[in-house]
């Protein structure tokens, strides 16, 4: 268990006293202490350390901050960090295992799901929360799963094609 | 980006929440799904001093059908519980229709249908669909609970009829006396864009006879408007094309629209009887 004390900077909290909250990040439980404002997307990337998770839009359009909160896609930029007490997070560095990379992250590999890969996080944790609900989706059912994800440079087709490969893998060998 | 500075209250209880609410005075606001209201923090639109997040009190996010087939939506019902719902697809097929064209898949996880009521935005989705199906919102206070009508509850572009201590709790749909049907069609740039133009039609028949029906429209006005006149239209006999033409013909003339990037007044108004047109026409043949 790691504790971690994100306080702003600038700061002169004034009146509003620090909230001590609990979460499981990647099945790892760390206390933190944070203001209410820090949003759930800081303290990934600025308290714990995780970058993988990145900001893109901070505006609730893009879905590159796409996180699972206990197991539900969401835009980590737009929840309270609070709102995670007691919740388990999984982030992109929560998918590869020290034996190898998940399954999506070889099928982004295999069909050049990604050039630039600024949303490819947001797109894996989006398509990771599409294959537990739905692991042999139509192409049409990833196109839809994956509408909330904004990409700028592959026209998306690459990135269908990575999660259908990584759907039929996972069928072949489901995960431990 | 960072919102400014606000306490933070989680109750366990409605009753705690109502209390902290009242404490908070005119500057609380409650945080249920978070998805209108966070990025309004973020962009400092909105800078409360107190937070009341809904989120920790149990018993919020059920949807469900009582004894006499009203449907209940909890504060914390989200869309994406909404959009996976049996319960709905077999109850209320005009927001099973709905339910998954709301903002994307992400938002759908967190925002929920009472705080998107709540946010009264003019271009929000729900607003519309529960209006057109006579819907209503319960409001818990300091003074105990009062049913507000969906017509009454939003009061104009993000202004809705609740005092500072009160808490939407949930919405209610009145059950369907006949056969329900209709639908939802919203017209968008992309994918979790705000409706350029949305149509919900609620019918409700016996045999081909529609016995009731509520038309109402997403993006083309200051608020969300009901067309009534169209809407009555329709009640009365069976939906053949001259009576679909002429409820489509003054639904678009109950639209307010005005012309942006998203499209010039005439066009929105166009769609309004499009889609009017389409959602009926799609009725008409599953009756038939």
């Amino acid at each position: 268990m790691t504790s971690v004390r994100v306080i702003q900077e600038d700061s002169d909290q004034g009146d509003v006293p620090a909230r001590r909250i609990t979460v499981t990040v990647n099945g790892r439980r760390s206390v933190v202490e944070c203001e209410p404002r820090l949003l759930l997307s800081h303290l990934l990337r600025q308290g714990l350390r995780l970058t993988g998770t990145h900001l893109g839009c901070d505006t609730t359009n893009c879905g590159a901050c796409t996180v699972l909160v206990d197991d539900r896609p969401v835009k980590s930029c737009t929840m309270l960090a609070v709102q995670a007490d007691g919740r388990a997070v999984t982030t992109v560095e929560g998918l590869a295992t020290p034996s190898g990379l998940h399954p999506l992250q070889e099928g982004f590999k295999e069909e050049h799901g990604l050039q630039c890969g600024f949303c490819t996080s947001g797109m894996l944790m989006a398509a990771k929360a599409l294959l537990a609900e739905n692991p042999d989706p139509t192409e049409d059912e990833v196109r839809w799963a994956l509408s909330g994800n904004l990409c700028r440079c592959t026209g998306y087709q690459n990135i269908v094609k990575s999660v259908l490969w990584a759907a039929a893998r996972l069928r072949d060998e489901p995960e431990a | 980006m960072y919102p400014t500075r606000f306490r933070y209250e989680a109750p366990r209880s409605l009753d705690e929440a109502i209390g902290t609410l009242h404490d908070g005075g005119e500057d609380a606001k409650v945080l249920a799904g978070g998805q209108s209201l966070v990025p309004l923090l973020k962009l400092r639109f909105a800078s409360p001093t107190l937070l009341v997040d809904l989120n920790t009190v149990p018993g919020l996010d059920r949807h469900d059908v009582d004894e006499s087939g009203n449907l209940h939506v909890g504060a914390l019902c989200r869309h994406g519980d909404l959009e996976r719902s049996a319960l709905l697809k077999s109850t209320q097929p005009v927001m099973a229709a709905a339910a998954r064209l709301v903002a994307d898949p992400l938002v759908r996880s967190r925002g929920t249908l009472v705080g998107s009521l709540c946010h009264a935005d003019p271009q929000g989705d729900w607003a519309s669909v529960v209006l057109a199906l006579g819907g209503s919102v319960v409001a818990a206070g300091p003074g105990g609970r009062r049913t507000i009508p969906v017509r009454d509850f939003v009061h104009g572009p993000f202004q809705n009829a609740l005092a500072h201590d009160e808490i939407a709790v949930e919405a209610v749909i009145p059950a369907p006396r006949g056969t329900p049907g209709g639908g939802y069609l919203k017209l968008e740039r992309r994918v979790g864009d705000f409706a350029t133009v949305g149509v919900a039609v609620a019918i409700e028949r016996d045999g081909d006879t529609v016995t009731r029906a509520g038309i109402a429209l997403t993006g083309v006005g200051a608020a969300t408007i009901e067309a009534a006149d169209a809407a009555q239209a329709l009640v009365g006999g069976p939906l053949t094309g001259d009576v679909i033409d002429h409820a489509a013909g003054l639904a678009a003339q109950a639209a307010r629209p005005q012309g942006d990037h998203r499209g010039s007044a005439d066009f929105k108004r166009h769609m309004v009887r499009v889609f009017v047109r389409r959602i009926l026409e799609r009725a008409g043949e599953r009756a038939a």
